[in-house]
């Protein structure tokens, strides 16, 4: 149903576009398989996590079809894409979070640093330990703000109390809440704002010092001031961590990106430096999804 | 009608119907609500009004009758004339009469035709006097005795001097009654351990061995230290008794006869008709710290219920201490861990339909099981001696433990399914959060699901206390007893004796009620007592729920 729901939209898009950019969308929503247009830039760079020929079915139904693509290292990877592109599960799939759901099954691999990440060998817990992960609608904890910075290392079973309010300064610093909140660490994290929430999940998720930083449309669910402090805050861990982030706002990724990844229907369709992505792509069809005029 | 149109109309369509509207179904949900309000309030005013009045002093009614006899009492009840009807006789006016002169009349009330009333009075020195043994005796003050001199005459001298030697006597009287519990009842306990350890010594030895030789021996230490120390007890009582000796109070009755009471018997006085105000609130206020704080008399229906509260509340906390663990860790592994499937969904329905089954059944399982199986193992085990030389079971009869676990196991199916519920309400989005920063299945339930889950799981604790503490049908049967004056919890090692029977106060309302030998004197011990019961109940629900509003605004609370 979904696929039959998309092709139509696809048709009825192309169809209304003054110069039909389609053709390789369309072969895709009839369930053929297209390469992916990858930019010899992103090739070139030092690659944090490699997806290869990454193949995932929701039981029956596939949902990623043979990914492959390098995240660089120390640079933030936009994926975008129209809802239901799989943005989200390949996000999810890269710290097996998609191990929760009974009926996932999935073929092909992908490397963090080098090493396997779907090998039977790798414990999945220290893989989670190795990523930080950011969600649509922030999820602090039910304690205190400092507890919360914290989380990673307490359940290792820190306790040197030095350790942990040195960690917790600077993720709070890092993630640019530290003066908001530094008089009342020990206050319920609930007590925050939904901006203040969402950056002190980002503060979190950069305590344990992650190789990769997800970032699932971390500014959904905010307005749109707190929208632009979590923006700035991306723009400030550029260059310090290697950040993959989902997003549906074409600005936002176009502000805060360097490379740029358009999907559809479970497909990479093409893959380069931000800047080219939005102002001259190689596909006709990445530029009308870019500027609005499908998706 | 004709201003109608000048007013702004309301813009009704035709085809808005008036189920679309819906004010009837206003009508009809407020109405239910507001019946059940009146319910619950009307029947909570009746139980703490009827319960509140028992100890108020009411005046005492001197009665002539046209007969010539004479009745001194309470009116407790009165009722209009009934006119004949089709085949029911007429019926005059009449009262109930709350005679307090058993001796003489044989019968604790009696109803009065008004008709026969030649004429009521309330003399000013009628008094009541609650009584040791014998129940109520309304009467007049004549003589004050001490053997066979004659202290005081007449009604005010009478009570001049009883109120200055009553206190005295009385004070003795519990110094007697401390001495007989506390001290002979620990030299009491130390030579049935003695004797046990004989016992003991001969099941594990043999008899005739050097070991039970040897117990023996001090067995025969131990009851000559304390057969002595009994002599001393026995002297000091005695001693206490002799003063108190002689002691009398002649009270003269409504039907003209003479009752001596010896002063100690009596627990206290009062002339209802003669008491200030101020009296009657020391009066009240006295007979509700007796009530409260003091054993039953008189097969229970005088008094105080102390034992029964304790062993309500003490069982009720156990229960919940019991249930509690086993609750939430069964719903845990049904919620977290289990997977989805039709054994998974069998459970739980099993798990409802065990709310649905009849009390007494939980009580006969408990009984059966816990008594009669675990219990008599335990005691075979580690109370072989006491099973052997007297007997007596200890853990294989009805007991503290047993009431408590039979209850912990009605409530269980509470717990877990608000456990259960509390769960599943439980943001997914908090999980994923937590294994997203490396943390495993337990460190997750551990440190985020059971915080934010427990304001639910107190609900659930809260309900479960609630329907357990009012429970009486399984507790006949595991372990309540309609006296037990050894509490479960006191200040003699171990302190806490979960195989002792205890007494409960719902047990108390049905004995009371309805076995009581004087039942109209007994009525308003049972509204007194439900009114306990309920009050009961409520205050521990009252701190469940503070403990739970601290936890949710602890954990679960979002603002933005």
């Amino acid at each position: 149903m979904q696929v039959a729901d998309d092709t139509k939209r696809a048709e009825t898009a192309g169809g209304a576009a003054d110069a039909p950019p389609t053709d390789r969308l369309l072969a895709v929503a009839a369930g053929r398989e297209v390469d992916a247009e990858v930019h010899e830039a992103v090739l070139q760079e030092p690659p944090v996590l490699e997806v290869d020929r990454f193949n995932l079915w929701y039981g029956a139904k596939q949902a990623l079809h043979r990914i492959t693509m390098p995240i660089p290292l120390n640079k933030v990877t936009a994926l975008v894409g129209p809802s239901g592109c799989g943005k989200s599960t390949l996000l999810r799939s890269v710290n097996r979070l998609n191990d929760l759901v009974q009926s996932v099954r999935i073929t092909g691999d992908m490397r963090l640093n080098g090493d396997s990440i779907y090998d039977p060998r790798m414990d999945v817990i220290d893989l989670r330990k190795r990523m930080g992960m950011v969600f649509q609608k922030p999820n602090p904890f039910p304690m205190s703000i400092y507890e919360n910075v914290v989380y990673s290392l307490r359940i290792d079973g820190e306790r040197n109390r030095g350790v942990l309010d040195e960690v917790c300064e600077a993720s709070l610093r890092g993630a640019a809440l530290w003066d908001e909140v530094k008089d009342r660490l020990q206050d319920s994290a609930l007590g925050l704002s939904g901006g203040q929430q969402q950056r002190l999940c980002i503060a979190r998720a950069i305590a344990a010092e992650p190789e990769v930083l997800l970032l699932d449309e971390p500014c959904s669910a905010l307005d749109p001031i707190a929208t632009g402090k979590v923006e700035d805050l991306i723009q400030e861990l550029r260059g310090r961590y290697s950040v993959l982030i989902v997003t549906h706002n074409m600005q936002q990724a176009s502000r805060t990106s360097d490379y740029t990844a358009f999907m559809y229907l479970g497909r990479l369709i093409e893959y380069g430096p931000t800047p080219d992505i939005f102002t001259k792509p190689v596909l006709r069809e990445t530029e009308s999804y870019v500027t609005g005029r499908f998706g | 009608m004709s201003s109608e149109s000048s007013r702004p109309r309301r813009h009704r369509s035709a085809h808005a119907t008036l189920s679309a509207h819906g004010e009837p179904w206003v009508w009809i949900t407020a109405g239910s609500l507001a019946l059940t309000i009146v319910m619950i309030v009307g029947l909570l005013a009746f139980i703490a009004v009827r319960g509140a009045a028992t100890f108020w002093p009411v005046p005492l009614e001197l009665v002539q009758l046209a007969d010539g006899r004479r009745v001194l009492g309470e009116v407790t009840q009165q009722e209009p004339a009934v006119a004949a009807r089709g085949e029911a006789a007429a019926r005059p006016a009449r009262r109930l009469m709350r005679s307090g002169d058993f001796a003489a009349t044989g019968t604790h009330s009696e109803w009065i035709d008004d008709a026969a009333i030649v004429g009521t009075s309330r003399p000013e020195w009628a008094t009541v006097v609650e009584r040791m043994e014998g129940g109520r005796l309304h009467g007049f003050p004549k003589r004050l005795l001490h053997g066979a001199e004659l202290v005081a005459e007449g009604p005010p001298a009478v009570w001049e001097a009883f109120t200055r030697e009553h206190p005295a006597a009385r004070r003795r009287v519990h110094e007697i009654r401390r001495i007989d519990k506390v001290e002979r009842g620990s030299l009491q306990r130390e030579l049935r351990a003695s004797r046990l350890a004989v016992v003991r010594a001969g099941l594990d030895f043999g008899a005739g061995s050097a070991q039970q030789a040897a117990a023996a021996e001090a067995a025969e230490r131990v009851a000559a230290r304390v057969a002595a120390e009994e002599r001393e007890l026995d002297e000091r009582t005695s001693a206490l008794r002799d003063q108190n000796a002689g002691w009398a109070v002649e009270f003269e009755t409504a039907s003209g006869g003479t009752t001596t009471v010896p002063l100690d018997g009596v627990v206290r006085g009062w002339q209802p008709n003669r008491l200030s105000p101020a009296g009657r609130l020391r009066l009240y206020a006295s007979r509700w710290a007796e009530f409260l704080a003091d054993d039953p008399r008189e097969a229970n229906s005088a008094g105080g219920v102390f034992p029964a509260i304790w062993g309500t509340v003490v069982m009720t906390l156990m229960m919940a201490l019991l249930v509690a663990p086993f609750g939430v860790l069964a719903a845990l592994y049904l919620r977290e861990y289990a997977s989805r499937g039709p054994v998974t969904t069998a459970v739980r329905v099993a798990i409802n339909n065990l709310a649905g089954v009849p009390s007494i059944v939980y009580g006969a399982f408990g009984l059966g099981f816990f008594c009669y199986g675990l219990g008599a193992g335990i005691d075979e085990l580690f109370f072989e001696a006491s099973l052997v030389a007297d007997g007596q079971p200890t853990f294989g009869t009805g007991g503290l433990l047993w009431a408590s676990l039979t209850l912990a196991l009605l409530t269980l199916p509470v717990v877990i399914v608000a456990t259960e519920e509390a769960l599943s309400a439980v943001p997914n989005s908090m999980r994923e959060g937590s294994y997203a920063c490396g943390a495993g299945k337990w460190q997750t339930i551990r440190r985020i699901v059971l915080p934010r889950a427990l304001p639910g799981i107190m609900t659930g604790l809260i309900l479960a206390m609630a329907r357990g503490a009012g429970e009486v049908a399984p507790l006949m049967l595991v372990g309540v007893k309609k006296l037990a004056l050894d509490l479960p919890v006191d200040g003699t090692f171990p302190f806490v004796h979960p195989e002792r029977e205890f007494m409960h106060l719902a047990y108390l309302i049905y004995d009371v009620g309805f076995q009581s030998p004087d039942s109209q004197a007994a009525r308003p011990m049972v509204f007194t007592i439900t009114f306990l019961l309920v009050a009961i109940i409520a205050l521990l629900n009252v701190a469940a729920i503070g403990i739970r509003a601290r936890l949710r605004r602890r954990y679960v609370v979002q603002q933005f």
